[in-house]
């Protein structure tokens, strides 16, 4: 493992644990423990957890933060109340995405209320610059209007709980209820644990594996044994650590873009379907104009989903997508689903070979085999949790 | 990991044998090692019987859930049999791969390839430190 690689406060226990370490943005992170296709299955039908340190967050409060990142997101936020958390985009001049992103708005202990902004750990560097870029520095000295930002990425961990049974794992150790938390609903929530030290974290009902659950952002130095605990605390549930892996498989049968896969610079939201994150009329932010203009015309290159028959080869990120031997797109994820024990798929393909249903096909490695273009989600699960409504 | 065997650096296993003409015959399959690395496979794909391999070239492809990996023929041939069990038996591949777990069988056209081939301890060595 190269020893320049960031590591998480959890790399030991990792490593311990049998996690095969892979580099990922910098970050040395266990791509599985034992079998990605046991870890997805535990998290669909049970619980597990995730170490998801290496993501960005940044930090933003005073005076002045509400109206700063108004300015820098696609989508309104200085209407969130305290607990609340959307989802974002960050776009360039052109409109293209440079992240994707949840904004929560949440107060400390002592009732200062902050935004933390979650980034994907590919573009922390890219996304601090930009921050950098834009901050209104003279505006930001007034008195009233003041920013105070910073990178706690390294301060923090963070980790997904996410399954059916997250709720049941998760309650021991928090003093806010669980069950009665909406999604995309979040608080700051004392930690019940000797492990703990007595020390907070913030918890919210949101994920990225199409599946109820939490992420929890806690200090670095009490990470390891609250990680334990809760490895501990779900034996009985039958919950298993995840790797990278099986959250990829997760999300993608959940039908969520990633970045670096169906998400760029050379992508505009509107072409991934995330239309809704875009706030156009009475917000300004980089992007914005562009965006009104791409937005009179349909995109032209709109994002699906594609399902192959079972025993297929999955097609993967690159492969050229045909339609009667024409090139028409292409694969930005493919693996093979756990959930439905097939191929499936995510790309980019002329807007006129986009409608569920239409009989497509895809290059793998010189071979052309079929593939239907098919509604995301791929996977959706049976209940959905307490109150709220799940992001499109 | 049977001391009889040969080893390829691609992690293939080989085992040489005459057949009832004279020829020999090269069964090859994966290792317990390269099974452990690859995990959650899905889908194989072997070739037809007949078709002429070479060593140091790839004869079909396993694929696990993260990605997707040749196989190598550890010599000069043709194939003369494909275990057509396999493809509905992955899950399970990692529990016997010496003998049950075989891919394919080559007859030996060119028998150079073989002297390429690690023993058991040189293809030890070469996994122990991939492992680290």
């Amino acid at each position: 493992m190269d020893a320049r690689l960031l590591r998480t406060p959890l790399f030991d226990w990792h490593v311990s644990h049998g996690g095969r370490m892979v580099d990922f943005a910098g970050w040395a992170m266990p791509v599985q423990y034992a079998s990605i296709i046991q870890e997805h299955l535990a998290i669909r039908s049970a619980v597990g957890m995730a170490d998801i340190s290496h993501m960005g967050r940044l930090r933003f409060e005073g005076p002045g933060a509400a109206v700063f990142l108004a300015e820098l997101l696609t989508r309104r936020v200085a209407d969130m109340e305290l607990g609340q958390i959307r989802y974002s985009l960050v776009t360039n001049d052109a409109g293209g995405i440079l992240d994707d992103v949840l904004v929560g708005y949440y107060h400390n202990s002592h009732g200062q209320p902050f935004f933390l902004v979650v980034v994907n750990a590919g573009n922390r560097a890219k996304i601090v610059d930009w921050v950098y870029a834009h901050l209104p520095r003279e505006r930001a000295e007034q008195p009233g209007q003041e920013i105070i930002w910073a990178d706690v990425s390294r301060l923090w961990a963070m980790f997904a709980i996410q399954g059916p049974r997250s709720v049941e794992l998760l309650q021991p150790l928090v003093d806010v209820d669980l069950q009665s938390m909406r999604y995309y609903r979040g608080a700051q929530a004392l930690i019940l644990h000797p492990a703990a030290k007595r020390q907070g974290g913030i918890i919210s009902r949101t994920g990225y594996t199409g599946e109820d659950g939490f992420e929890l952002s806690l200090g670095a130095s009490i990470a390891p044994g609250v990680w334990e605990a809760l490895v501990e605390l779900g034996k009985p549930l039958g919950a298993v650590p995840a790797g990278l892996g099986a959250r990829d498989t997760l999300r993608l049968e959940a039908g969520m873009p990633l970045y670096g896969h169906e998400l760029s610079e050379q992508i505009n939201p509107f072409q991934v379907g995330l239309g809704f994150a875009c706030h156009l009329v009475g917000y300004d932010f980089p992007g914005r104009n562009a965006l009104l203009d791409i937005q009179k015309e349909p995109p032209r290159s709109v994002r699906v989903g594609l399902e192959m028959s079972p025993g297929t080869r999955a097609a993967r990120q690159g492969c050229t997508i045909l339609a009667g031997g024409r090139t028409v797109g292409q694969v930005t994820s493919g693996t093979y689903s756990p959930s439905l024990g097939r191929p499936i798929a995510m790309g980019y393909v002329a807007a006129e070979f986009s409608r569920p249903g239409a009989e497509l096909q895809v290059d793998i490695r010189g071979r052309v085999e079929s593939a239907r273009v098919v509604e995301l989600p791929f996977y959706r699960r049976n209940k959905p949790a307490t109150g709220g409504r799940a992001p499109k | 990991m049977p001391q009889d065997l040969r080893y390829s650096k691609t992690h293939e296993w080989v085992r040489v044998e005459t057949d009832s003409a004279g020829g020999k015959i090269a069964t090859v399959g994966l290792t317990a090692f390269a099974l452990e690395m690859l995990t959650d496979l899905v889908h194989v794909e072997l070739p037809k019987v007949g078709r002429e391999v070479k060593a140091g070239q790839p004869f079909g492809e396993i694929e696990s859930v993260k990605a997707v990996s040749d196989l190598y023929s550890p010599v000069d041939g043709r194939i003369a049999a494909v275990n057509d069990t396999l493809a509905g038996n992955l899950e399970h591949l990692g529990k016997d791969p010496y003998q049950t777990g075989w891919f394919v069988k080559i007859k030996i056209g060119d028998e150079a390839g073989l002297a390429e081939l690690l023993d058991e301890e040189a293809y030890k060595k070469q996994c122990e430190e991939e492992e680290h």
